[in-house]
C-alpha cells in the first residue's frame, strides 16, 4: 500500500466508517509550545455525538508545515488561515493561504518569542 | 454620433465583462467593518470573497497577560449581543477546571439571562433583518421591545450591552428584587407582540418572495463549512448545545430544539422566529423557581487552572462558542483560543449567494445574523 493509498484508507475509515464518522470540525487551533508548535482539532461525529481530539505536532520553528486538512473539512481552510496570520504555521497544499487578519510582514504574535513592538499585552 | 448610436443599439457590439466590486467595510448591511470582494456579471454574483480583520483586537494575544476573572470581560466585546453566554463560557471553564459547583440558584439566573440575550439578540436580528430588505417599521418595533430587556441587564447587572455579569463561581450581584416581577411582565407583553411580529413582516409577499428560495446551504455544506446555531439548523443541521450537552439549568427545562429542512432563507429566518416562543417558554419554567442560596461560591483570590488544556462549549444566539485554554498552572493561561460561532458561518456565504442577486446577498446576509467582533476577535 502505497502512502497516498494508507491515507485515503485511514481517511474514509475515520470520517465515514460506521463506528467513528468524524464530520464536522468544532474547532481548529494552533499553540506554541517551547519544545514544538502544535494544531490541534476538535472533532464531533454528527450522526454519533462523539467528540475527540486530534492533536499534530512539528518540531520545527522556522518554517513549521503540517498537511492541510481542508480537503476532508471545508471548514478548516479558513481555521488554518487563522492559524498561519497568527502562528505561521505552513500548511502543505492549501489552496489560498494568505494572511487572514493582519498585514503581510507583520511577524505571527501568537508565538512565545514574538516581540511586542505596539505593546499589547506588556504594558 | 452615428458609431455610439450604433453602438448603444446593436447589442452584439456591446463588450460585457465580470467586475469586481468592493462591498464594504462600511456597507450599511455588512453591520459592522466586513469588507466583501464581489465578482460580479450584471446584478448576478459569482464569487465573493470576504476580507475580514478590520477590528482585529487581539483579544487571544492579551489574555496570555491577564487573569482568568479579567478574560470574562474581554468576551464580551466579542459577541456584544450574546456578551452573557460568552462570559458563561469562559466562567463554566474556569469552574469545570477547577472543579467547582456552583450553586442552583447561580444556574437558573444564568439560564434565564442566557435567554433573555438571545430574545435580545434575535429581537436585533429581525429588526435590521427588516432594515436590509427595506421595511424600516420593523426597526422601530424591535427596538421598543429590546429596551425591555436591556432595561432588566440594567437593573441587575449595572450595564445594558457589555454585563460582565458571569464570575468564576457564580454571577457578580444577587438578582435585584424587581427583577422576576419585570421578567415575567416582559414575557407576557412579548408573547402578544411576537404574533405582531408574524403579521408584519413573516407574511408579507414582497419579504417572502424574497426570501424563499434564496440562499440554499444543503446540510452536508452545512455540516462542512461548520455552520452552527440557527443557520445550522435551518439545514437539518442538529447541533444545539442546549440539547446536546446541557449545562446550567437547561437540563431542567423542556424545550423544542428547532430544525427546519428547508435550508434557504425564510428557513433561517423561520427558525429564529420560533426560537424565540422556546426562549420564553424556557424563561417561564425558571423564573418561579429560582432557588435560594447564595449568587456565587467563594473562590480563591487568585485563580490558578491546574496545568493541563479545558475546552467548554455554549451556544450563543449565533451558534456554538468555544473556549480553549492551556494552561500551565500559572494564574495566566498559556493560551487561550476563543472557537467564534460568526466565523465559521460567514465563509459559507460565498456558497449560499452565488448565482444570486446582489440584492439577494443582502438577505442572505442578514439570516446569518454576523457579528463582526466576533469574527476578527
Amino acid at each position: 500500500m502505497t502512502q497516498d493509498e494508507l491515507k485515503a484508507y485511514l481517511l474514509d475509515k475515520f470520517t465515514s466508517a460506521e463506528n467513528t464518522s468524524f464530520d464536522y470540525l468544532i474547532c481548529l487551533s494552533g499553540v506554541d509550545y517551547p519544545e514544538y508548535m502544535e494544531v490541534v482539532y476538535h472533532l464531533e461525529s454528527v450522526s454519533l455525538r462523539h467528540v475527540m481530539v486530534l492533536k499534530v505536532r512539528t518540531k520545527d520553528r522556522v518554517s513549521p508545515a503540517i498537511d492541510t486538512v481542508s480537503d476532508i473539512w471545508i471548514t478548516a481552510k479558513y481555521h488554518e488561515r487563522e492559524v498561519y496570520d497568527l502562528l505561521g504555521v505552513l500548511f502543505n497544499n492549501h489552496t489560498d493561504l494568505r494572511r487572514l487578519f493582519l498585514e503581510d510582514g507583520w511577524g505571527f504574535p501568537l508565538r512565545k518569542d514574538y516581540v511586542d513592538e505596539i505593546r499589547i499585552v506588556e504594558r | 454620433m452615428s458609431e455610439i448610436k450604433e453602438v448603444m443599439f446593436n447589442s452584439d457590439r456591446l463588450a460585457t465583462d465580470e467586475y469586481l466590486v468592493n462591498m464594504g467595510p462600511q456597507h450599511p448591511s455588512t453591520h459592522g467593518v466586513l469588507r466583501m470582494l464581489v465578482k460580479l456579471e450584471g446584478e448576478k454574483v459569482l464569487n465573493i470573497q470576504p476580507h475580514i480583520g478590520y477590528i482585529h483586537s487581539g483579544i487571544e494575544k492579551m489574555c496570555e497577560a491577564i487573569s482568568y476573572p479579567q478574560i470574562i470581560h474581554l468576551t464580551d466585546r466579542m459577541d456584544y449581543l450574546s456578551a452573557h453566554m460568552n462570559n458563561e463560557a469562559v466562567a463554566l471553564c474556569v469552574e469545570n477546571a477547577l472543579q467547582v459547583e456552583v450553586p442552583e440558584r447561580v444556574k437558573y439566573i444564568r439560564t434565564i439571562m442566557d435567554e433573555l440575550a438571545r430574545l435580545a439578540s434575535h429581537q436585533l436580528w429581525w429588526c435590521v433583518m427588516g432594515m436590509d430588505l427595506g421595511a424600516l417599521t420593523t426597526f422601530f418595533y424591535g427596538l421598543r421591545d429590546r429596551e425591555m430587556i436591556l432595561d432588566i441587564f440594567e437593573e441587575t447587572c449595572g450595564a445594558r450591552l457589555t454585563v460582565n455579569y458571569n464570575l468564576p463561581g457564580g454571577v457578580m450581584f444577587d438578582i435585584h428584587p424587581n427583577f422576576q416581577k419585570r421578567v415575567k411582565d416582559f414575557v407576557t407583553y412579548f408573547r402578544t407582540k411576537l404574533p405582531e411580529y408574524d403579521q408584519l413582516l413573516s407574511g408579507n409577499v414582497i419579504f417572502r418572495e424574497r426570501t424563499e428560495g434564496i440562499g440554499h446551504l444543503s446540510l452536508a455544506d452545512a455540516i462542512a463549512y461548520g455552520v452552527t446555531g440557527p443557520s445550522g439548523r435551518a439545514s437539518g443541521f442538529s447541533n444545539d448545545l442546549r440539547k446536546h450537552q446541557p449545562y446550567s439549568a437547561y437540563p431542567l427545562v423542556k424545550f423544542n430544539e428547532i430544525i427546519d429542512h428547508r435550508c434557504d432563507t425564510l428557513a433561517r429566518y423561520e427558525v429564529r422566529m420560533k426560537e424565540m416562543y422556546e426562549s420564553l417558554s424556557i424563561i417561564e419554567q425558571l423564573i418561579d423557581n429560582i432557588p435560594e442560596g447564595d449568587y456565587a461560591v467563594k473562590m480563591k483570590s487568585v485563580i490558578k487552572l491546574p496545568e493541563g488544556e479545558f475546552y467548554q462549549r455554549v451556544e450563543t444566539a449565533r451558534g456554538e462558542f468555544g473556549v480553549y485554554i492551556v494552561s500551565d498552572g500559572k494564574k495566566n493561561p498559556y493560551r487561550v483560543k476563543f472557537r467564534s460561532p460568526g466565523f465559521s458561518n460567514l465563509f459559507a456565504l460565498n456558497k449560499m449567494a452565488k448565482g444570486h442577486k446582489i440584492a439577494d446577498l443582502v438577505a442572505i446576509m442578514s439570516t446569518l445574523d454576523l457579528v463582526i467582533p466576533d469574527i476578527d476577535r
